[in-house]
């Protein structure tokens, strides 16, 4: 299984690079898809169907709405030459890479190995948590009952986001 | 944002109904099966949207309906918000405690408080979705006039 993941997430990594060099930005967005769905699979791997459910249907229709904001552009992705500044820029981020890589190497190699061991806190959720949520589906028990503040942050966060939606785009309300 | 061919119009509004009673099926078994609030109320979202990108935005007088999606917004994270005080006034009144009688874990009708927060959470998500699509279409058409 561990391969099955390697190879999505190379392929993921391959859409992700394409989405950055496409001319078209329609081909662009839809290498974006790639990264998206490749997601849905790894969660479907690693058997996370709540996740994997969210993800598809998020995927999906955010896809729809960079698909129509693309077609009303221009859907060229406009093209200058790097000045000595991109150059800084571009070093500083290959330096940045190499240094968060090792770190992350450091880090991962004192952890258990992958899918294997539980976190103290996760155990404690795992121990009897139908008896004490009365939830069969364990995912929304920890949403609901355990993690209850943050579900509800959440959706106060997604509230505040249709704010400023509408808050910006609002043409008629400016005059 | 113009309509598309007759044979597009016809196949979303025969899937969009279906579309809708898996987005309300996923909602209320969110405490049993893989799901919840988040998911189905996605769905949702997914079914009105579908029958706005196949049918043209003059399908179901825009502006209001646009009114009506931010009030359903609002008025669902109200009530997920006073749901949660609840648990302040019943039981042992502690802030979102699950004070309703859980029942057996597996049935319908189960875990207490849980099967509200996801009906009205996955009515704040599918109704936030929509305004925000809703919002890029409708005043896109009004920069354009």
């Amino acid at each position: 299984m561990e391969i099955a993941v390697s190879i999505i997430a190379g392929l993921m990594i391959l859409g992700a690079l394409y989405a950055i060099h496409a001319k078209d930005l329609l081909s662009a967005v839809i290498a974006c898809g790639i990264v998206g769905y490749g997601l849905v699979i790894c969660f479907l791997l690693l058997q996370a169907p709540d996740l994997a459910i969210v993800q598809i249907v998020v995927e999906t229709i955010s896809l729809i709405i960079m698909v129509a904001v693309v077609l009303d552009s221009s859907r060229e992705e406009h093209y200058s030459k790097p000045d000595a500044q991109g150059y800084v820029s571009a070093v500083t981020a290959i330096i940045l890479i190499v240094v968060l890589f090792y770190f992350f190497k450091v880090a991962s190699d004192s952890l258990d190995a992958f899918g294997t061991g539980t976190l103290r806190m996760a155990e404690h959720y795992i121990e009897g948590a139908a008896a004490k949520t009365g939830s069969a589906n364990l995912v929304t028990g920890v949403l609901f009952d355990f993690r209850g503040y943050d579900t509800l942050g959440e959706a106060t966060v997604l509230v505040t986001a249709v704010l400023g939606v509408l808050t910006i785009l609002r043409i008629k309300g400016k005059k | 944002m113009k309509g598309m061919t007759l044979i597009v119009k016809k196949t979303a509004q025969l899937i969009s109904g279906l579309i809708f009673l898996y987005g309300i099926y996923v909602i209320i078994h969110g405490h049993l099966t893989p799901g919840g609030g988040f998911a189905g109320g996605v769905i949702l979202a997914g079914a009105f949207i579908l029958q706005i990108l196949a049918s043209g935005s003059d399908f179901m007088k825009l502006t209001k309906e646009e009114l009506g999606s931010t009030m359903y917004e609002n008025l669902a994270i109200l009530i997920a918000v006073f749901l949660s005080l609840s648990g302040l006034l019943f039981g042992a009144k502690v802030f979102f405690i699950n004070w309703l009688p859980k029942g057996t874990p597996g049935e319908l009708v189960s875990a207490g408080v849980m099967p509200l927060y996801n009906i009205f959470i996955g009515i704040e998500v599918a109704a936030s979705i929509l305004t925000i699509f809703l919002a890029l279409v409708i005043f896109k058409e009004e920069i354009s006039e």
